[in-house]
C-alpha cells in the first residue's frame, strides 16, 4: 500500500487491523485507538480518498490502496488550513480524536467547501471527544473553511493556474 | 466584579497572543505537536525488546476460583510468562492497598468480585498473540450467588463478599455523617412544608477516549524501574508503588507522558500496572500494558452510585430552612474510592449549596457489591457532582410543592456576599461568592422571562418544553495538609523555576495535565509574575525525576494549589531579582518599582534592568549584593490554607417529542466564575467539555448490571456519550469574583460543568413534564426512561 504516499510493503498476519499496522508496524502513532466496537472514530484515517475507521479495516485490505493519515496532512512544512483551524480555535484538548477528526474534517472540506453548521456536526457524528464538546471542533472547520476560500479567492484573481486546493 | 458575556463570537477578552505576557487568551503550547499526530500517549512508546501484557478476566460476578490452569498458555510459541494469583500470593503481591485503606486483589486468589476481575496474565511478544494466550488458560469457577441491588446488601442473608478480611460477616463498608441531626430535626418539625424525594446518581464512567495503560521497565543492573503510565498523579503512584512493591523509591521513575483524558478515571493504582511491573520484574524486559475499552468501562474506577433521599424543610413563602439526606453509596467490592483519608464521602458535606439555611444533616452507609471498584472519578470534585445534583434537585421539588419560579426561590435563598467567608452547617468555610448577579446575567443571556412566555405558549398548544436552572457552589482545590491527604500523603504541591543565563524559564510541576493546558496557562502564570513572555517559559511536567512531589490533578486542584506555587515561586525569584536589580542600578531594594519585567529606580523609569538582564547577571561575572547566591531559581511548596469556592448559574432548555419520548437539549446557558480567569479560551473549553458530559449522564450515561451482577455496559455499543449530534452550541458567560486566599484569586473550574449541568437538565425534563404531574425522574432520562414518566412510573435504576 501507500501510505502519505510513500510505498509500503511488509508481510503481516491476515488478522492484523490497519490502526495497528499504522501504529505498530509503520510507527505512524497519531492515529489511535479508543474503542473495540468501531464508534469512538479516533482512529480515522483515509483509504483511497475516503475516511474510514482503521480498526474497522484489515491491514491487507489496504494493500494495494491508497492510506493517509494524520502525518500526511501537513504538507512540505507547512500546516494545513484544518490543522491550523484546530490551534486557533480551541479545537483540542488532550488531542486523543483530534488526528481522527482532522482526517474527517478535511475530507468534509474538499467535497463541500462552506459546509454549514449542521453539516460539520453530521460529519463527525462518527467520532467522540470527551474534552471539548464539540462546539470548537465546529468553530475549528469553519475556520478552516473560511481560511481556503480566502486563499482560493485570491489566487483565482491573481493566476489561473486552477490548482489552489 | 465584571459580567461579561462570552457567547460564540462576542467574546471579549485580552488576547495574549498579540501581548507580550499574563492573564488572557493564548493559543495553547501543546497544540503543535497534538495535531501533527506527535503526541507522545502510552501505547505510542515502543522500546528495544518490548512485550505485551493481556489480563485474563472473570466472566463472573461472585465465584470461588477452584483452579487456574496455565500450561496451554506456556506452551504458545510466542509467550514468555504466565502469572496466576496464587504466584502473586507467593511474593506478597496478591493483594494491594488501594486509597481509601481497603485492599483490593491484583490477581484473584480465593475468589472473583466482580464481572472483569483480574485473574491472570500473559506476557508475550505481541498484543495479538498474548490476546490468543488468554483464551488457552483454564480456569474453573464455582459461581456464587451475587450482591448487585445495593438495597440488600446489608440485608441479613446477603452473600458476604469481602470473607479475605478477617472477621467480616456482612458487606457494610463504612458509615459517615455530617452536621446536626437534632438541630435538624427540629427545625424540620416547625417547617411549613417538608418534600422528601428519593434521588439516585447512577453509576457512570468517566471512559476516557484513552484507556489505561503502562510500559514497566525493569532494569536489573542498578535495580531501577521506569514505568510510564497514564496516571494523574505520577508522585503519589511512585510512593505507592515503592510501599507495595517494595522498591526503593529512589530507584523508581514515574512518567506520565501525554494524557489522552483522565477525568478521574486515573488517579487510582489498577492491577495492571502492578501487573505490568511484575512481568518486567520477571521478563527482565520492558512489558506494556494497554486495556481495551471494554476492560475500561468494567474494570476501572466507575463513578457516583448513590442512592439518595432528599428531604427539605420551608416556610410556606419559600424561605429553606433545613435540609437533610440518608445515603447509600455502592462502593464495588474493594473500597478503592479516591479521596482525601479523613472524607470518606468525598466532599459530599458540601450538599447544603448555595444557600443560607439553618440546619443540615447528613447520614450515609456504604456497601460493598459485586461490581468493580471506583466512586470518585469523572469530574465530581470528589462527590460534589452527588452533592450539587442532590440540593438541585430537592429545591426544584421544593418550587414544583410551593408552585413557584425556580429562578426566584433560589435568588430568595442566597448566601448574600457579605457573609463570605461563610461556615455552612456542615462545617465548609466557603471563600467568596456574589451569587445574584452570576444568575442575573445567566437569566439575561438564556432570554429567561421570554423562554418562560414561550413555554406557556406551547404548553397551550400540547408541546412539551422544559426549562432547568441549577445554581452550584463547587469546592476544589484539596486541600490543607492538616485535615487532607491521601494515605497519609499531604495534599500540598510543590513548584520549581528556574531562569536560565539568557532569561528563558523552564517551571517544573507536581500536577499532570490531561489536556486542561497546563503547559499554557502555567507559563501564563509566571509570565504574569516575571513579566517573562510565556513562550519563553517551558513548563515540565509528569516525570517523578524531573518535577517536585505533589499529589497530581484531579478535583480542579491545579489551578488552586499548583498554581498558587506557581505564583509564589515566581515572587520568590522576583524577591532575588529585585536583589539583584538593586546592585546592578546601584540603589536600595526600597527604591526600586517592578514593572512587568523590570525593575526601575522609583522617579526615573530611565534607570531600569530588564528580568533578562538579571538573569544574566546572576550566572554572570561581577559581584552580587552581599549575600546572594549566584543563579536565578526558587522552590516552594504549597498548602493551600482553605478550598476555592467556584460557582455558576445554568440554565438548559429542552424540548420533548410528546410522541417519542425523545429529549433534545436547544439550548444550554453556563455563567461560570472561577474568579481570576487565567485563561479565558481554555476556560471555555473546559466548560464546553463538561456541560457534554452532562448531557451524557443525564440522557444517556450508565453502567447497569443483570440480576447476575453481568455487566450490560462494556461498549461503547451500550455506554452512550454525546456525539455532536446531541449537544447544542454552548452559551457562555462568566462574573470574576476572586478567591481571596489564593495568590492570584484563581479559582478552579475544570469540574464545575460536569457538577453543575446534570441538574439543569434533569430539572429542565422535570419541567416539560410538569403536565403530567411529574416531580421527579432518574437519570438517565434515555427516551423509553421519560416515556414510562409520562405513563406515571418512573422507574428507578440498578
Amino acid at each position: 500500500m501507500t501510505v502519505n504516499g510513500e510505498e509500503v510493503t511488509r508481510e503481516i498476519e491476515g488478522r492484523l487491523l490497519l490502526v495497528h499496522f499504522l501504529r505498530d508496524h509503520l510507527r505512524l502513532t497519531g492515529t489511535h485507538w479508543g474503542c473495540d466496537t468501531s464508534n469512538c472514530g479516533t482512529c480515522v484515517v483515509w483509504l483511497d480518498g475516503e475516511p474510514v475507521k482503521s480498526c474497522t479495516v484489515l491491514a491487507a485490505m489496504a494493500g494495494g490502496h491508497e492510506v493517509r493519515t494524520v502525518e500526511g496532512l501537513e504538507q512540505n512544512g507547512e500546516l494545513d488550513p484544518v490543522q491550523r483551524g484546530f490551534v486557533e480555535c480551541h479545537g483540542l484538548q488532550c488531542g486523543f480524536c483530534t488526528p481522527g477528526m482532522m482526517m474527517t474534517a478535511r475530507a468534509l472540506l474538499d467535497r463541500n467547501p462552506d459546509p454549514s453548521d449542521t453539516e460539520i456536526r453530521e460529519a463527525i457524528s462518527g467520532q467522540i471527544c470527551r474534552c471539548t464538546g464539540y462546539a470548537t471542533i465546529v468553530r475549528s472547520v469553519r475556520w478552516a473553511a473560511a481560511e481556503e476560500a480566502g486563499t482560493r479567492t485570491s489566487l483565482e484573481t491573481q493566476a489561473t493556474s486552477g490548482s489552489a486546493s | 466584579m465584571t459580567a461579561v458575556s462570552e457567547n460564540g463570537h462576542r467574546t471579549a477578552f485580552v488576547d495574549n497572543d498579540k501581548k507580550p505576557c499574563g492573564h488572557g487568551r493564548m493559543l495553547r503550547k501543546e497544540d503543535p505537536r497534538f495535531v501533527r499526530g506527535k503526541g507522545r500517549y502510552v501505547d505510542d512508546l515502543d522500546l528495544p525488546g518490548m512485550l505485551h501484557l493481556a489480563i485474563l478476566r472473570s466472566p463472573f460476578a461472585h465465584a470461588r476460583v477452584l483452579s487456574v490452569d496455565t500450561t496451554l498458555a506456556e506452551a504458545h510459541p510466542k509467550v514468555r510468562l504466565v502469572v496466576t494469583g496464587a504466584m502473586l500470593a507467593e511474593k506478597g503481591l496478591a493483594w494491594m492497598p488501594t486509597l481509601s485503606n481497603d485492599v483490593q486483589a491484583v490477581l484473584a486468589t480465593d475468589k472473583v468480585r466482580f464481572q472483569g476481575q483480574e485473574v491472570a496474565f500473559v506476557v508475550a511478544e505481541d498484543r495479538y498473540a498474548a490476546r490468543d494466550a488468554l483464551e488457552l488458560i483454564d480456569v474453573e469457577y464455582e459461581p456464587l450467588d451475587p450482591v448487585i441491588d445495593v438495597r440488600t446488601a446489608l440485608s441479613p442473608d446477603a452473600p458476604v463478599i469481602r470473607d479475605d478480611l478477617e472477621g467480616k460477616a456482612d458487606n457494610h463498608c463504612f458509615d459517615w455523617e455530617t452536621g446536626d441531626e437534632a438541630e435538624t430535626e427540629a427545625v424540620f418539625a416547625r417547617a411549613d412544608v417538608v418534600v422528601t424525594e428519593d434521588i439516585v446518581y447512577p453509576r457512570v464512567h468517566p471512559a476516557p477516549m484513552e484507556t489505561c495503560g503502562a510500559v514497566a521497565d525493569f532494569d536489573q543492573v542498578d535495580g531501577r524501574l521506569t514505568l510510564w503510565s497514564t496516571t494523574q498523579a505520577p508522585h503519589a503512584h511512585r510512593t505507592l508503588y515503592a510501599i507495595v512493591a517494595g522498591l526503593p523509591e529512589h530507584k523508581i521513575r514515574v512518567i506520565s507522558p501525554d494524557i489522552g483524558g483522565g477525568f478521574g478515571n486515573k488517579v487510582p493504582i489498577y492491577p495492571g500496572y502492578v501487573c505490568a511491573i511484575v512481568g518486567s520484574l520477571l521478563t527482565g524486559k520492558p512489558v506494556k500494558w494497554m486495556e481495551d475499552r471494554a476492560e475500561n468501562l468494567i474494570s476501572t474506577g466507575f463513578a457516583r452510585d448513590y442512592v439518595m433521599r432528599g428531604e427539605i424543610a420551608a416556610t410556606r413563602d419559600g424561605r429553606i430552612l433545613a435540609v437533610r439526606t440518608q445515603v447509600l453509596a455502592d462502593h464495588g467490592a474493594f473500597n478503592g474510592t479516591a479521596a482525601p483519608v479523613k472524607y470518606p464521602a468525598g466532599f459530599f458535606g458540601v450538599f447544603t449549596g448555595s444557600y443560607d439555611i439553618e440546619a443540615a444533616h447528613c447520614k450515609m452507609t456504604a456497601v460493598y457489591t459485586n461490581k468493580a471498584p471506583g466512586g470518585v472519578a469523572y469530574a465530581c470534585s470528589f462527590r460534589i457532582t452527588e452533592a450539587v445534583y442532590l440540593i438541585e434537585r430537592i429545591v426544584d421539588c421544593l418550587a414544583y410543592e410551593l408552585a413557584m419560579d425556580p429562578v426566584e426561590l433560589r435568588m430568595k435563598n442566597f448566601i448574600r456576599p457579605e457573609q463570605f467567608p461563610f461556615r455552612t452547617k456542615t462545617g465548609w468555610v466557603y471563600d467568596s461568592g456574589n451569587y445574584a448577579p452570576t444568575m442575573e446575567l445567566a437569566k439575561e443571556l438564556a432570554g429567561y422571562d421570554a423562554l418562560r412566555a414561550e413555554q406557556a405558549e406551547k404548553r397551550a398548544r400540547g408541546e412539551l418544553m422544559g426549562i432547568g436552572v441549577s445554581f452550584f457552589t463547587e469546592a476544589v482545590g484539596a486541600g490543607p495538609r492538616k485535615d487532607m491527604d491521601i494515605l497519609g500523603l499531604g495534599m500540598a504541591d510543590g513548584c520549581e523555576l528556574r531562569v536560565h543565563p539568557t532569561g528563558k524559564a523552564v517551571v517544573r510541576l507536581s500536577v499532570q495535565s490531561q489536556g486542561q493546558g497546563h503547559e499554557t496557562t502555567f507559563a501564563q502564570i509566571v509570565a504574569e509574575e516575571l513579566g517573562i513572555p510565556p513562550q519563553d517559559i517551558d513548563v515540565v511536567h509528569g516525570d517523578t525525576d524531573q518535577t517536585p512531589f505533589g499529589l497530581g490533578t484531579y478535583g480542579s486542584r491545579s489551578t488552586p494549589v499548583s498554581g498558587a506555587a506557581a505564583a509564589l515561586v515566581a515572587r520568590k525569584v522576583r524577591d532575588k531579582a529585585r536583589l539583584i536589580a538593586s546592585g546592578m542600578l546601584e540603589v536600595s531594594v526600597a527604591d526600586l518599582e517592578w514593572e512587568k519585567g523590570s525593575f526601575h529606580v522609583a522617579g526615573d523609569p530611565e534607570a531600569s534592568v530588564t528580568i533578562q538582564a538579571i538573569a544574566m547577571r546572576a550566572h554572570g561575572a561581577g559581584d552580587l549584593p552581599e549575600g546572594v547566591e549566584g543563579g536565578l531559581e526558587a522552590q516552594i511548596c504549597y498548602n493551600p490554607e482553605n478550598l476555592t469556592y467556584p460557582h455558576g448559574a445554568y440554565i438548559c432548555v429542552v424540548d420533548i417529542d410528546p410522541g417519542t419520548a425523545k429529549v433534545t437539549v436547544r439550548r444550554f446557558v453556563a455563567v461560570d466564575d472561577c474568579g481570576t480567569r487565567i485563561n479565558p479560551m481554555i476556560i471555555e473549553g473546559q466548560v464546553h467539555g463538561g456541560l457534554t458530559d452532562g448531557v451524557g449522564m443525564a440522557l444517556m450515561e450508565m453502567i447497569s448490571f443483570d440480576e447476575d451482577g453481568n455487566c450490560l455496559s462494556g461498549s461503547l455499543m451500550d455506554y452512550l456519550i454525546p456525539t455532536s449530534l446531541e449537544v447544542p452550541d454552548w452559551e457562555t458567560g462568566f462574573t470574576v469574583t476572586p478567591s481571596p486566599h489564593h495568590p492570584i484569586g484563581a479559582k478552579g473550574v475544570g469540574e464545575s460543568a460536569t457538577v453543575g449541568s446534570p441538574p439543569a437538565i434533569v430539572n429542565a425534563v422535570v419541567d416539560a413534564l410538569k403536565p403530567y404531574g411529574i416531580r421527579h425522574a432518574d437519570m438517565p432520562l434515555t427516551p423509553s426512561r421519560v416515556w414510562e414518566a409520562m405513563q406515571g412510573r418512573p422507574t428507578p435504576p440498578i
